[in-house]
């Protein structure tokens, strides 16, 4: 069989399957799919002692392609959707920073939440903005959103969307306008920040419906960031975290906590040292963490065995990798991959 | 005067940002706010550019039978498909139950997130790949990306369960995020920023002119 034969079937494959499993979270019979603990450990046995017999071939000279690597993330990442396997999961400082800031305000405290990302950064900040605003919503602070990128005022009605159905919010009592609104998005990257240092409005003349800002209760008495008690930054590039920590924070003062993609996280650490950031949600890691400290795992909790056995998985091939380059010198151990 | 005008804005702009930063009060709190006004104005219309611009481009494409053409007739199609949509649900094309949210919960996020998830599988290949122990400076960067990898999910814990509390993988996770990658990422933001201030201050005198084009 030829190899784009073997590339056919495969890509086919994978089609049927994303095909069935689209149609089963359609109808929902995929929803109560789980594997029990013994069926689990069993796959994630097979995925161990797999990797151990890749290891034996590449020492023994044989190396793999990447195609097997990439077969191995897809099962790394998608299984586990699967498994009901518990972790214990620790919170790191900077998660129970944030979460103490919050607690700390009082009830009816106004909380700006910048939403910078758009979808392709969604699943690993879009929990974080729905376990932040429903922890808003249990202690009664009022929830300002706005985007610095197009898409997030979007997302952010998603996040409201889904925080009101959280376990312990009061939907019934939050009212559009009063306890949250959502300004939309404004072009102009760290300008659009300096310029609501000393007016919200010369910036959002109107809310994401149109409604002009006077006549929002929630924001009509809002001029400036003096007015805020508290801001959220979920952020994946620029403009974000690092432009509200060099504008927001340094010029005004505003008390800013960060909720960022992993990839960006550790750039915004030394703000974090240097106390200009109070608290920082870095990648679906700290997500799982700030939803395990206000009760509402979800999202992020469950994809953390995703991203456990995905790490491993990576491990286990730069080890793989590594111990073909030791054993077969560089050229060889690259050509083999290729 | 194709140069000279668009110099001497980025003069009087730039003097004044600076100036501003340091003297926020009359006139220059007033300036500041025009030209950050200004800002956001062009700013929108350089969205509308580039929309256009990807049009172009793409018709040209198209037109050319230029290599991957296929994918350009599917930007164009899309773009009057979202276009389209958007003006056909009005002023409120963005609100829930809309066509235009339909397609972008549907279409657009869906194919957002599968393209930035492929980067898992590159990454991991270029991992296997390219991530050697060569010397002992890769060698330390390989043990850091190790630890910092299994102590940022819950798994390195258990890993490392053994240890005693506050010597587990999350803790030295921890340790390697806040004090030797910070003070890394320190010196590059302080190399960074000692740039942006030289580059900054040849644009503002007129030194640097690559940025209006031609020669």
């Amino acid at each position: 069989m030829s190899t784009r034969i073997k590339e056919i079937i495969v890509l086919a494959f994978i089609i049927v399957f994303c095909v069935v499993v689209y149609l089963g979270k359609v109808m929902g019979w995929m929803q109560g799919i789980e594997f029990p603990a013994w069926v689990s450990a069993t796959v994630l046995g097979i995925v161990g002692l797999s990797l151990l017999w890749i290891l034996i071939r590449t020492i023994g000279g044989k190396l793999v392609e990447r195609r097997v690597v990439f077969l191995y993330v897809g099962i790394a990442v998608s299984l586990p959707l699967f498994m009901t396997l518990s972790q214990k999961i620790t919170i790191s400082h900077e998660v129970q920073a944030l979460y103490n800031a919050l607690v700390e305000l009082p009830p009816g405290s106004k909380v700006l939440v910048s939403f910078d990302y758009d979808p392709a950064s969604a699943p690993e900040l879009q929990p974080m903005a729905e376990s932040f605003i429903a922890e808003c919503f249990k202690r009664d602070l009022k929830v300002i959103m706005m985007g610095l990128w197009p898409q997030g005022p979007q997302q952010a009605n998603m996040a409201i969307e889904m925080a009101l159905t959280k376990e312990g919010v009061p939907s019934e009592g939050i009212e559009y306008g009063i306890d949250y609104v959502n300004l939309g998005f404004q072009a102009g990257y760290e300008f659009v920040i300096q310029r609501m240092g000393s007016s919200f409005k010369s910036m959002f003349k109107t809310d994401y419906r149109g409604t002009p800002y006077d006549s929002i209760p929630l924001v009509k008495n809002v001029k400036n960031f003096s007015n805020i008690d508290y801001s959220f930054n979920l952020s994946a590039g620029f403009p974000g975290t690092v432009e509200w920590v060099q504008v927001a924070v340094d010029r005004y003062g505003l008390k800013l906590g960060g909720g960022n993609t992993a990839v960006q996280a550790p750039t915004v650490y030394p703000y974090l040292r240097s106390g200009q950031l109070i608290g920082l949600l870095g990648g679906m890691s700290g997500g799982a963490e700030f939803e395990l400290l206000t009760h509402t795992e979800a999202k992020a909790t469950k994809f953390m065995l995703s991203q456990s056995l995905a790490h491993i998985i990576v491990i286990a091939f730069i080890i793989i990798g590594n111990v073909a380059f030791f054993r077969g010198g560089r050229k060889s151990a690259l050509r083999g991959t290729e | 005067m194709r140069k000279e005008i668009p110099l001497v804005i980025t003069t009087i702009v730039g003097v004044v940002f600076v100036i501003a930063y340091f003297v926020p009060h009359y006139p220059f709190n007033r300036m500041n706010g025009w030209f950050s006004d200004w800002f956001s104005i062009i700013q929108a219309c350089a969205i509308v550019l580039g929309a256009l611009n990807l049009l172009l481009i793409s018709s040209q494409k198209v037109i050319k039978r230029k290599e991957g053409w296929g994918y350009a007739a599917v930007i164009i199609a899309s773009f009057f498909l979202m276009t389209y949509i958007g003006f056909a649900d009005g002023t409120r094309f963005r609100e829930p139950g809309t066509n235009f949210d339909w397609m972008y919960n549907r279409m657009y996020i869906p194919l957002s997130a599968t393209m930035y998830a492929i980067l898992a599988f590159f990454v991991a290949s270029a991992s296997y790949r390219a991530f050697r122990a060569r010397n002992a400076e890769a060698t330390m960067l390989l043990l850091a990306a190790f630890f910092v990898m299994l102590g940022r999910v819950p798994v390195g814990d258990v890993i490392s369960g053994f240890m005693p509390d506050g010597y587990q993988l999350s803790n030295l996770a921890s340790w390697v995020m806040n004090f030797p990658q910070t003070a890394g990422q320190r010196a590059i933001m302080i190399g960074i920023a000692l740039g942006l201030v030289s580059t900054s201050l040849r644009i503002i005198l007129g030194i640097e002119r690559a940025y209006l084009g031609g020669d």
